[in-house]
């Protein structure tokens, strides 16, 4: 069941997986530490559904080594999961008709169960979803960590959006924002992390997920402003520094 | 540098008290025996932490290796011949005599006269770290403090929370500290290094001011952060948000624990830097206007309490713009204590409930002991 992530899946295929024995990392390797790794996933709640999105780099470490890798992947009919951390370590379900909320108690015992064994998944996963339930469809959004911590949120984070993303997120997200809203206030998020975070790259991809079932957009890429007076001459009030 | 076999009895210069005789006229190269003895009594401590006690600073000097303790043992017998024979010893009270045991334990940090580093502690600083003594941590600060520039001038931000280890120990400091009528710096890190790195500058910076007639500029504090840091190598712990304006304009630098420096138009530094960056990063534009300016620094001060856990409290926040330097202490109270009884802590006489009455009479002493007076003071 073990993924591993060594060819590009360009964005959008839903290709089957290559056989585990093939791609360099049998079932009974143990990942003790991340090598291809991909960094953060931010998810939020908004009226129809659940949005997610992430940047398409993959960093082997402090190398940039793949510039198109798809790491959210709709699960069922009902949910996404958007992985960060070490690409071989994707697990992925094959379309039952599972909830998300099913999904992320599985995916917490799993990642549970291999921590207490020392062979975690070196993953932090973002799990997303809509669900017809009793009151109607039930948006659910959580998360689980490589040490099986887990918790359902409106808003969600990995990586180093934890630092850079969450304190916008906890500003700016309010109940029932629409579609618009929801995608510029992640555009904001994606922006501040390229701008900070070493490992990203300026190409992300959106996905949504409402009743209706999943859409992964095409990547795309944000403007970015380096147009500051500062930034063109910085040295021109203290001469030597920089 | 000394080859492994040497021990510290071969390193130690010479003392007076090698000499027989103390009086001066058998002394000819006095001068040269006091500046040795300076020397050798000064020389750097173990730690360049200032130690909490200073009585057990000396706590790591082990009395058996160290030639002064052969010393001091020498002085006790010459004593006591002297006294044998009848002379009076020179007058010295036994509390000047603790407090210089005391001063010369603590040590000092003055570098040779020759200037430069001094590394006659690293060896033994390794002996004893190979035997296992652990090196005691430094105790950093969480903060977030932020800086912008804006259409005037300069504002400065920080939180007011001083915290040592997990323990709030201030609740309301002051993190900007006074460089010059027209800068300020705001210091993240040890606490008492950014107050002393930045009191110290903020002396030179006056006299500069003396010496040359001139308001100070911005980049001559930054100079002399920079040089002073660097030369300490990242042992004195202190980040720096420097701004002001000078007759050049506005101008605002970070500067590193290790001497390295930034000229931004917004930073961010601190525990909290991620979390005021990313508001700074989705709103800051150029030409804000003093309000905007304000409540733009406002916002990422309380992004970075709200979301870190080393910084908290309140909102300090400084704007300098040219002739005019306003310290809003305390702009923003976002924590305020808001479950306070009107009434206060007062126990009525009678509330309590006597369950037993129990008096035992504290009986008179027995017997009185008598201590007998020691020969010597307690040595260290």
């Amino acid at each position: 069941w073990q993924q591993a992530m060594g060819s590009h899946t360009a964005g959008g295929s839903q290709a089957p997986p290559p056989p585990p024995a093939a791609a360099g990392g049998g079932e009974t390797q143990r990942t003790q530490y991340p090598y291809v790794t991909g960094t953060s996933v931010i998810a939020l709640k908004y009226k129809d559904g659940v949005i997610m999105a992430c940047d398409t780099g993959a960093s082997y470490g402090s190398t940039l080594r793949y510039k198109s890798v798809e790491r959210i992947k709709a699960v069922g009919k009902h949910s996404l999961i958007g992985a960060s951390g070490d690409l071989s370590d994707h697990m992925w379900d094959d379309g039952n008709s599972l909830g998300p909320k099913e999904i992320h108690s599985y995916l917490t015992r799993v990642m549970y169960n291999r921590r207490n064994k020392f062979d975690p998944l070196w993953n932090s996963l973002v799990l997303g979803g809509v669900k017809k339930g009793p009151k109607g469809d039930e948006k659910y959004l959580g998360m689980v960590n490589m040490i099986g911590t887990h918790f359902e949120e409106n808003h969600i984070a990995t990586g180093f959006g934890n630092h850079l993303a969450i304190p916008i997120l906890r500003a700016e997200w309010h109940e029932d924002m629409t579609f618009e809203e929801a995608v510029k206030l992640v555009e904001k998020c994606l922006l501040v992390l390229l701008y900070r975070d070493r490992s990203s790259i300026n190409k992300f991809q959106i996905a949504k997920i409402t009743a209706e079932g999943s859409t992964i957009y095409p990547p795309y890429s944000l403007k970015t402003y380096w147009g500051f007076s500062h930034f063109e001459n910085p040295a021109q009030g203290a001469v030597g520094s920089w | 540098m000394q080859t492994s076999k040497q021990n510290w009895a071969e390193c130690r210069l010479p003392s007076p008290l090698d000499r027989p005789s103390l009086k001066a006229h058998r002394r000819p190269n006095i001068l040269a025996e006091r500046k040795a003895q300076h020397e050798y009594w000064r020389r750097p401590s173990f730690f360049l932490l200032p130690q909490s006690n200073p009585a057990s600073a000396g706590c790591c000097f082990n009395s058996n290796s160290d030639p002064r303790t052969k010393e001091k043992g020498k002085r006790r017998e010459r004593v006591r011949e002297r006294e044998k024979r009848g002379k009076k010893q020179p007058r010295r009270s036994p509390l000047s005599h603790r407090l210089r045991t005391q001063i010369r334990m603590t040590g000092s940090m003055d570098l040779p006269a020759k200037g430069g580093f001094s590394y006659d502690l690293c060896r033994r600083n390794d002996f004893l770290e190979k035997k296992g003594l652990k090196v005691p941590g430094f105790l950093k600060t969480g903060t977030t403090i932020v800086g912008l520039v804006f259409q005037d001038g300069v504002v400065l931000g920080a939180d007011t929370r001083a915290t040592e280890g997990p323990i709030v120990a201030d609740k309301n400091c002051e993190k900007i500290h006074f460089m010059a009528p027209n800068i300020y710096c705001c210091g993240a890190g040890t606490a008492a290094d950014t107050e002393a790195v930045t009191d110290m500058v903020s002396s030179q910076l006056q006299l500069h001011r003396y010496a040359t007639g001139r308001e100070s500029r911005v980049v001559t504090a930054l100079t002399l952060l920079k040089s002073h840091l660097f030369k300490y190598q990242g042992h004195v712990s202190a980040a720096l948000v420097l701004g002001g304006v000078d007759v050049t304009g506005p101008h605002l630098h970070t500067v590193y624990p290790h001497g390295s420096t930034d000229t931004l138009p917004f930073a961010t530094m601190g525990s909290g830097s991620l979390a005021a960056m990313s508001v700074f990063e989705s709103q800051y534009k150029e030409g804000l206007t003093r309000e905007e300016g304000i409540q733009l620094v406002s916002d990422a001060i309380r992004a970075g309490i709200f979301n870190d856990l080393g910084s908290g409290s309140n909102v300090d926040v400084c704007v300098i713009t040219k002739g005019k330097t306003e310290y809003l202490r305390n702009h923003e109270l976002p924590n305020p204590r808001t479950y306070v009884s009107s009434k206060g802590y007062s126990f009525t006489k009678g509330q309590t409930e006597v369950l037993s009455t129990k008096i035992t009479k504290i009986t008179q002493l027995k017997q009185k002991v008598e201590v007998a007076e020691g020969g010597d003071a307690m040595e260290e």
